[in-house]
């Protein structure tokens, strides 16, 4: 009896440390939104900040069904918007966003998970400083080449 | 005719290292060629947009219609009731498994996305051929397991023929399906033809019981096991005959593609113009994985030999291989024809440039990931043999159940029964 | 255009160049929502696409030009693949036998008369296509307004959907790829085709990069639009002149055309 009882408060022990470690971790998450970004400047992204951090793959997740097979673009989830919003620049070049250092990266390496979103998509915004709402317009309005040509330019 | 026994494989502990070292090593390379392919990206193949199958497909195809051919031995034992085939039983089950383990790997490292082999588990479009397939492999392996458990356990020995006839159907299926992800296809012209899928069936009955005589030589062997002359006799006429309905079905195949007029560019190149291709054809097709073989096993003298039997089944296998280069990659090498009744002169994307075919070359990472699929299927079977009783402790004449032969030959001679 | 663009880039001077893109951009941006209205819908897309309409292609070969490639580059840079450099060690000659092709320029010559013909290939978009039947897991899939595409999110790289096109449509992403366009994610082990730009579908767009590219060069050789609408310009052309599909022997209902094949 004696022997089951000092097991069952040696589990009950390291039990509470488990969660008193849990809680130390959940205190001491960072803000992984890099200064100079858009994101920095807005109190929270589509979603509250808290349901952003659990959700943000379900998210995306469900936008790329509706994206790929349907043809929708003009719901407020999409990847193309967090490299967007969250592409903080040095200089002139923007940062890929799946860089250790950056938004993206950053929260990833913290969390041990695999990111591999931008095997295939960009991760800077590219063309440059323009979102494909935009970029339409500008093909549709045939500057398209011009603008281009203006931005090219600067780096001479 | 005595009781069966059967033990493990129990050569000395030095020669079963030293094997499974070779065999280790032979997969740890495959394994690292299948690492700098996937980190490379296929770059480093040989295979392009026109050849989009190469080297580790030849490999893969081979073993597993190998591993369906190999399971035929047991199904003639079980299902039609041949006794002296039945203490071969174990073993063809086990290199069934073993190969159809050995080409699947092959396959799944081939993939462009490997990584992604969940979504290939999880997410299906049963109008595919290739969907159909996973079933009928992860089938296949469950059922030859089961299968064993009926033949090695006295509780299972109930269940061994209606088992044993499923996993004869399945097979059937499995490597009719096999051959109908080329056969299916219309797009290419070599492919294009219902043959394709009995033509397989018949190649794994060749291949599948050349691997298989060559395990149980090898094995036999290296542990002083006997195979008497009866037994040998038998499973060399089997080869013979399966070579023998290889070479008919080849023989139908460019047949009707020299009778149909559109496929007549098809077969010029093939046969003549082709090549690597036109080579592999008729050297080692034709010459070496058919006439040769069937010139040693119907020899009266040499087909007595062991030595010879072994190495007309080491020359199927080789022909196989050809065969198998022939039949997946030369057909994709033979430009798609788009444009009947035009030749074309310039094109961007190599659309066979006046009747040019696609370039194709192996490279070193393709074979050694091919070879280490081999060498995945025979560490199995080498495991298996080893620590479970998958092996007759005889195959003597006077061990074996008899045959017919054996009882019609006693009839007519009393004497030498 | 270009011509317009490169005289700009000789004779202004860089803060000038800055300040007319920044100026094209605003007008763009202002002159957009005008456009907008002119287009078929408003974009972006934000209702699932319907089978209303079909998405084809007409060639008129007679109007296609030997030697002119102004479709293959304009589809390279619309959709990234001038981007795509050979691999460190691997010769030109064998990475033009794996690098991605979407559009390709085909010249054939007739074995009897010996006319010569020049046409652009791409994705015929079938009704049925065989590239969609043979994917084991569903990504080659056709959307419901005719655009036979991959999804790269399904793809595993298995190259069936490579052996069973008829018309050699598709391509294997060979190595890694850098620098992707927003709009066009592309990656290492999946494989891709021609889709008709469907981000210019999604946000409304009227034509695609190699229609405007051909009528830009002033050909006029491939006409975009709905194969459903009586009213588009390519019913319209369809119904006048003489097209087929090419291997039309295999039904699959192409929604690119050809006339003078």
């Amino acid at each position: 009896m004696a022997k089951v009882l000092l097991r069952a408060s040696l589990v009950a022990v390291s039990l509470v440390w488990v969660l008193a470690a849990q809680t130390v971790l959940a205190a001491e998450v960072k803000r992984y939104v890099v200064e100079g970004s858009r994101a920095a400047e807005l109190d929270s992204c589509v979603e509250p900040t808290e349901r952003m951090r659990r959700m943000h793959f379900e998210f995306i997740k469900h936008q790329r069904i509706s994206t790929v097979h349907e043809g929708i673009r003009g719901t407020k989830y999409s990847l193309a918007g967090c490299v967007e919003c969250h592409i903080s620049y040095d200089g002139q070049q923007p940062e890929p966003i799946n860089q250790p250092d950056q938004f993206c990266g950053a929260c990833h390496a913290y969390a041990a998970v695999d990111l591999n979103c931008f095997d295939c998509h960009a991760s800077v915004p590219n063309p440059q400083g323009l979102d494909a709402e935009a970029q339409a317009a500008h093909r549709a309005a045939g500057v398209e080449k011009l603008v281009q040509s203006g931005r090219n330019g600067e780096g001479h | 005719m005595k009781r069966i026994v059967y033990r493990e494989w129990r050569i000395s502990p030095q020669r079963y290292w030293s094997i499974l070292g070779i065999l280790a090593a032979v997969v740890g390379v495959g394994a690292l060629a299948f690492g700098y392919m996937e980190h490379e990206g296929h770059w480093v193949t040989g295979m392009n947009n026109s050849v989009v199958w190469g080297t580790p497909h030849v490999f893969a195809v081979f073993l597993i219609i190998s591993s369906s051919g190999a399971l035929n031995i047991a199904s003639i034992g079980t299902v039609f009731q041949k006794p002296i085939y039945k203490p071969l039983g174990r073993l063809s089950g086990l290199l069934a498994v073993a190969l159809l383990m050995g080409g699947l790997l092959v396959l799944v490292t081939d993939l462009g996305r490997p990584e992604r082999l969940i979504v290939a588990m999880t997410t299906y479009n049963f109008s595919s051929i290739f969907a159909w397939n996973i079933f009928l492999y992860t089938g296949f392996m469950a059922i030859v397991i089961a299968y064993l458990w009926t033949m090695a356990d006295r509780q299972g020995s109930a269940f061994k023929r209606p088992v044993g006839i499923l996993a004869l159907v399945w097979r059937l299926a499995l490597t009719t399906g096999t051959g109908s992800i080329f056969g299916f296809i219309v797009a290419r012209q070599a492919f294009d033809a219902a043959i394709l899928g009995p033509m397989f069936v018949a190649m794994s009955f060749a291949y599948g019981l050349a691997v298989f005589m060559l395990v149980l030589m090898f094995a036999f062997n290296d542990d002083e096991r006997p195979i008497g002359p009866v037994m040998l006799r038998r499973l060399k006429n089997l080869l013979a005959l399966f070579v023998a309905i290889v070479l008919y079905f080849t023989l139908i195949y460019h047949l009707k593609n020299l009778y149909i007029t559109e496929n007549a560019s098809l077969e010029t190149w093939l046969l003549l113009k082709g090549g690597i291709y036109t080579f592999l054809f008729w050297i080692g097709w034709v010459l070496i994985g058919s006439l040769v073989p069937l010139g040693i096993l119907y020899h009266p003298e040499l087909s007595k030999e062991p030595k010879w039997v072994a190495a007309a089944c080491a020359l199927v296998i080789a022909g196989g291989l050809a065969t198998m280069y022939v039949v997946i990659i030369g057909s994709q090498a033979f430009p798609i024809q788009m444009f009947p009744g035009r030749t074309v002169l310039e094109s961007g994307f190599l659309d066979g440039v006046n009747g040019q075919a696609a370039p194709y070359w192996p490279t070193l990472p393709e074979l050694l990931l091919g070879l280490g699929g081999v060498g995945v299927a025979l560490l199995i079977t080498a495991v298996g043999v080893r620590v479970l009783q998958f092996l007759p402790e005889s195959l003597a004449d006077d061990v074996v159940p008899p045959c017919e032969e054996t009882i019609a030959s006693a009839e007519a001679d009393p004497e030498l029964a | 255009m270009t011509d317009k663009t490169d005289r700009a880039e000789n004779e202004i001077d860089a803060g000038r160049r800055d300040f007319i893109g920044v100026a094209a951009g605003m007008t763009a941006a202002v002159v957009a929502p005008g456009v907008f209205l002119h287009s078929v819908a408003a974009a972006p897309r934000s209702e699932p696409v319907n089978s209303d309409v079909r998405w084809g292609l007409l060639v008129d070969t007679a109007k296609c030009v030997d030697g002119c490639s102004a479709c293959v580059e304009a589809c390279n840079e619309e959709n990234g693949l001038n981007l795509q450099t050979p691999p460190k060690g691997e010769s030109e000659r064998k990475w033009d036998t794996q690098k991605a092709v979407w559009i390709r320029k085909v010249k054939l010559q007739d074995n009897q008369t010996g006319r010569i013909t020049n046409l652009p290939m791409m994705c015929q978009h079938c009704e049925h296509p065989p590239c969609v039947d043979v994917c084991p897991t569903g990504a080659s899939f056709k959307r419901a307004d005719g655009i036979v595409m991959v999804d790269r999110h399904l793809c595993i790289g298995c190259r069936y959907c490579m052996m069973a096109c008829p018309y050699k449509a598709r391509s294997f992403i060979h190595d890694e790829t850098s620098g992707q366009l927003t709009s066009v994610p592309r990656g290492k082990g999946c494989v891709e085709s021609c889709n008709l730009c469907v981000h210019r579908r999604d946000y409304g767009e009227e034509s695609t990069a190699c229609v405007d590219a051909c009528a830009a060069e002033g050909h006029h050789a491939i006409v975009f639009g709905d194969l459903k609408d009586p009213n588009s310009a390519i019913n319209q052309q369809l119904k006048e002149i003489p097209s087929r599909q090419i291997r039309e022997d295999l039904q699959l209902n192409t929604g690119v055309r050809y006339s003078g094949v």
